[in-house]
C-alpha cells in the first residue's frame, strides 16, 4: 500500500486570488505535489467542507464573518496553518479601507457611483457582514508561518511547502517565516 | 413543502459565491440565486492616491486578471494627462495583455472547467479537479499547464512579473522588451498553438458527441457588449463599444468608450454585493446584457489573423449567422480567442519596434477626468477617475467585466437548476451542473468584488417562510 498522501488544503479570504494563480504558476511541479499530496478543500476544488488536513494555505486577511468563521474552520482541521501572502500575513492593499468608516466605503460601491442608476447597499441573510476593519489572520488565528510578497513567487511558495511537510519552519535570509 | 437549496462555496470559480435554489412543494425548482459574497471597496480607498499609482493599486483588484486592471488604469491615466503612447508602447501593452488573455482562459477551460467534461460531471468530487486531472489524463493536464504557463511567460517577460506587472505608467511603458526575452517567446509561438488546437479539438469532439446537452445548456437569448475596431472587427485593447441584440442587430452606432455612462447603467439587489449593468435606452432587466467571448465573437463581424479568423467563420455557422446562445459555447469561444491572442502576439514579436526604448509621453498637465476601457479576459472593463489638480483622485468608478454577465449568471443557473435538479432525490452531480453553468461565464468574483470576492456553494432548503429546514454542503461524504 502507497505511504499515505499528505492532506493540503487552501483557502482565499479578502485577497484577489493572486496567491492562488501563484501557487499555480508551480506549473509542471503540480505534478509533482499530485504525487505527494491531495488537494481537499480548495478554491481550485469541489470538496466543500473542510476535512483534516495536515497543511493549510491561507490567502487573504479577514473582512466579513465569513471569512473569520471559515479561517477558524481552517485552524481547527490543520495541524499546520501558513498565512501565504501579504494580505494574509499583515492585511495589505484591502486594508486601505480601514482608512474610512465603513458605511463610506458601501456607500461609494453602491448608492453613489456614477453609473448607479438606482442603488441601495446590499443587506440580506445570505451575505456576510463587514468586519470594521480589515485584518491580517495572525490577529484572530494562531499562524504557524507566512510566505510574504504581493503575490509571493512560485518559487518561494514551492520551497516553503516542501520545508513545512520536512517539519521544518521556512527560512529566509536566516530569519524564520513565522510569527514567533 | 417549499424549501431552498444552498450550494455554498461555489468551487472552480474565480472568486466567493453561494447559489440558493428555492423548491416548490413538489420538488420542482422555482427560483434560483447566484449571491456575489464578498466586499473590498477599491471605488472608495483609492480616493487620495495619486493617479499615477492607479496601475499597481488596481492590478490587486485580481490575481487572475491583473493586467487587464494594469491596462485599464494605464489608459484611464493616459487619458488624464492628454497623452497619447508612443507606438513601441502600445506595442508593449498590447503583447501583455495577449499574455492575460492566453493564460486566463487556459486556467478557465483546462484547469476550472475541463473536469467537469474529461472526469464527469457526476465523478467522486474528491477527483474532480486540476490535480485529479493530471491523474487520470496528464497529456490533457500537461497541455492546460504548458499553455498557461506561455501566457504568464509573456506577461513576466513584459511586465517584469507575472502576477501584479508593474510596468505600465500613465503615457507609456517604464521598461523595455530584452531581445533575448522577444526571442524566446517567438519561439514558443507554436507549440502554444499546439496545446489551444488541442483543446478546441477536445471541446468540439465532446460538444458533438453532447449535441443536445450542450445545445440547451443554459441556451437563451440576450443582448450582447464588447468593444470593436472603428470596422466593427474584434478587438480587445482599444476601440468602440458595440452593443447588439439577440438577432446580431446593432442597437447603436459605434459607441466612445468615455461616454459609457451614456449607454450603461448599474442597479443593485439586496442579495447580492455584485450590480446589476443594464443597458440604458432599455431598463433594467429588459437592458441586461452579455459580456465575455461568446459576446465578443457574436459583436464581431470579422476576426482579423488567419487561423482564429477561419474558427471565427465556422463560429458564425453554428447558429446560421446568428449568435450564438448557448452557455457552453463560452469554452467554445475561449479557445478561438487563445489561438488569436497567439497569432497576434507572434505578429507582435516579429515588429522590430518591440524592442524600441521610446516607451513615455509626458505632459505637464492633469485633466479633470480620464477613462480607461479594454476588453478583459472575461469581457469589457471600465476604469473611470476624477483627478484633483495636484494629481490625487476625487472619486473612481469601476464596471468590471463579470458584473456585466451577473444577471445572465443568474438566468443560466435558474435555466440549469429547472432543467437537471429534482429536489425529491438531490444529487451532488446535479448541483455540480448548476455550478457549471456559471463556470461557463468564468465568473471573476474578486474582480467583481472590487467591491467584492468569494464564492461558494451550500444548498439550502427553506420553507416558504424563509425558515432554513436543511443544508446540504457538498463535501467528501459522497462516494
Amino acid at each position: 500500500m502507497a505511504e499515505k498522501k499528505i492532506q493540503l488544503a487552501t483557502v482565499w479570504l479578502c485577497g484577489c486570488a493572486g496567491c492562488h494563480m501563484s501557487l499555480l504558476d508551480l506549473d509542471e511541479r503540480l505534478i509533482e505535489l499530485a504525487k505527494v499530496a491531495d488537494l481537499t478543500t480548495s478554491p481550485i476544488a469541489d470538496v466543500k467542507a473542510v476535512p483534516p488536513v495536515d497543511l493549510a494555505l491561507v490567502e487573504g486577511g479577514v473582512a466579513n464573518d465569513d471569512n473569520l468563521r471559515i479561517l477558524k474552520e481552517f485552524r481547527r482541521q490543520a495541524t499546520v496553518l501558513v498565512a501565504l501572502g501579504d494580505c494574509a500575513g499583515f492585511g495589505c492593499v484591502p486594508m486601505m479601507r480601514n482608512a474610512f468608516p465603513t458605511q463610506d466605503v458601501l456607500d461609494r460601491a453602491y448608492a453613489l457611483t456614477e453609473s448607479t442608476a438606482s442603488g441601495a447597499v446590499p443587506q440580506h441573510d445570505e451575505l456576510p457582514r463587514l468586519t470594521d476593519k480589515v485584518r491580517p489572520i495572525h490577529e484572530h488565528v494562531k499562524v504557524d508561518a507566512h510566505i510574504p510578497g504581493c503575490p509571493p513567487s512560485a518559487d518561494i511558495i514551492w520551497y516553503a511547502i516542501q520545508e513545512l511537510l520536512a517539519g521544518r519552519t521556512p527560512t529566509f535570509e536566516g530569519v524564520p517565516m513565522s510569527y514567533t | 413543502m417549499a424549501q431552498k437549496v444552498t450550494i455554498e462555496p461555489v468551487t472552480r470559480i474565480e472568486g466567493h459565491a453561494k447559489i440558493t435554489l428555492d423548491l416548490d412543494d413538489a420538488g420542482k425548482v422555482s427560483d434560483a440565486k447566484f449571491h456575489v459574497v464578498e466586499f473590498r471597496g477599491f471605488e472608495k480607498f483609492v480616493e487620495g492616491r495619486h493617479f499615477s499609482e492607479m496601475p499597481t493599486i488596481t492590478s490587486r483588484i485580481c490575481g487572475i486578471c491583473p493586467v487587464s486592471h494594469h491596462l485599464a488604469a494605464a489608459k484611464a491615466g493616459d487619458a488624464l494627462i492628454g497623452a497619447e503612447p508612443p507606438r513601441p508602447a502600445t506595442l508593449l501593452r498590447r503583447l501583455m495583455h495577449k499574455g492575460q488573455i492566453i493564460q486566463s482562459h487556459a486556467l478557465a477551460f483546462f484547469h476550472l472547467s475541463s473536469p467537469d467534461l474529461l472526469i464527469g460531471w457526476d465523478a467522486d468530487p474528491a477527483r474532480r479537479n486540476i490535480l485529479g486531472l493530471v491523474a487520470e489524463q496528464p497529456d490533457v493536464a500537461r497541455r492546460g499547464i504548458a499553455l498557461r504557463q506561455f501566457g504568464q511567460e509573456i506577461i513576466q517577460a513584459v511586465g517584469g512579473r507575472k502576477i501584479h506587472p508593474d510596468v505600465c505608467v500613465p503615457g507609456g511603458m517604464s521598461r523595455a522588451l530584452d531581445p533575448k526575452q522577444r526571442d524566446r517567446l517567438r519561439t514558443g509561438i507554436d507549440e502554444a498553438l499546439e496545446h489551444a488546437d488541442f483543446g478546441l479539438g477536445l471541446i468540439k469532439t465532446y460538444f458533438e458527441q453532447h449535441a443536445a446537452e450542450v445545445d440547451t445548456f443554459a441556451s437563451f437569448p440576450s443582448k450582447y457588449l464588447s468593444l470593436v475596431d472603428s470596422e466593427g472587427r474584434f478587438e480587445v485593447y482599444d476601440g468602440l463599444l458595440r452593443i447588439v441584440d439577440e438577432n446580431g442587430t446593432p442597437l447603436e452606432a459605434f459607441w466612445d468608450t468615455d461616454d459609457y455612462l451614456g449607454l450603461i447603467g448599474e442597479v443593485t439587489e439586496d442579495w447580492s454585493y455584485l450590480k446589476f449593468p443594464f443597458y440604458r435606452p432599455d431598463g433594467y432587466p429588459e437592458g441586461s446584457y452579455r459580456v465575455g467571448p461568446l459576446a465578443r465573437l457574436n459583436v464581431a463581424e470579422d476576426v482579423p489573423t488567419p487561423r482564429a479568423g477561419a474558427e471565427w467563420e465556422s463560429w458564425r455557422r453554428l447558429a446560421s449567422g446568428r449568435p450564438v446562445s448557448a452557455s457552453m459555447y463560452y469554452h467554445w469561444a475561449r479557445l478561438i480567442e487563445v489561438i488569436f491572442s497567439l497569432e497576434r502576439a507572434a505578429e507582435l514579436l516579429d515588429d522590430p519596434d518591440i524592442l524600441s526604448t521610446d516607451l513615455i509621453t509626458t505632459t505637464d498637465q492633469v485633466l479633470d477626468q480620464g477613462v480607461g476601457v479594454i476588453e478583459a479576459p472575461r469581457g469589457t472593463l471600465i476604469h473611470h477617475y476624477w483627478a484633483n489638480p495636484d494629481g490625487s483622485v476625487a472619486k473612481a468608478n469601476l464596471i468590471v467585466a463579470t458584473g456585466h454577465n451577473n444577471y445572465a449568471m443568474n438566468q443560466a443557473i435558474l435555466a440549469v437548476a429547472r432543467q437537471y435538479v429534482d429536489g425529491t432525490n438531490l444529487q451532488e452531480g446535479m448541483l455540480n451542473r448548476v455550478e457549471a453553468a456559471i463556470r461557463c461565464y468564468d465568473p471573476c468574483l474578486s474582480c467583481s468584488t472590487h467591491a467584492i470576492g468569494q464564492m461558494p456553494m451550500v444548498v439550502q432548503l427553506r420553507g416558504p417562510d424563509g425558515t432554513l429546514l436543511s443544508t446540504a454542503t457538498r463535501g467528501v461524504s459522497r462516494g
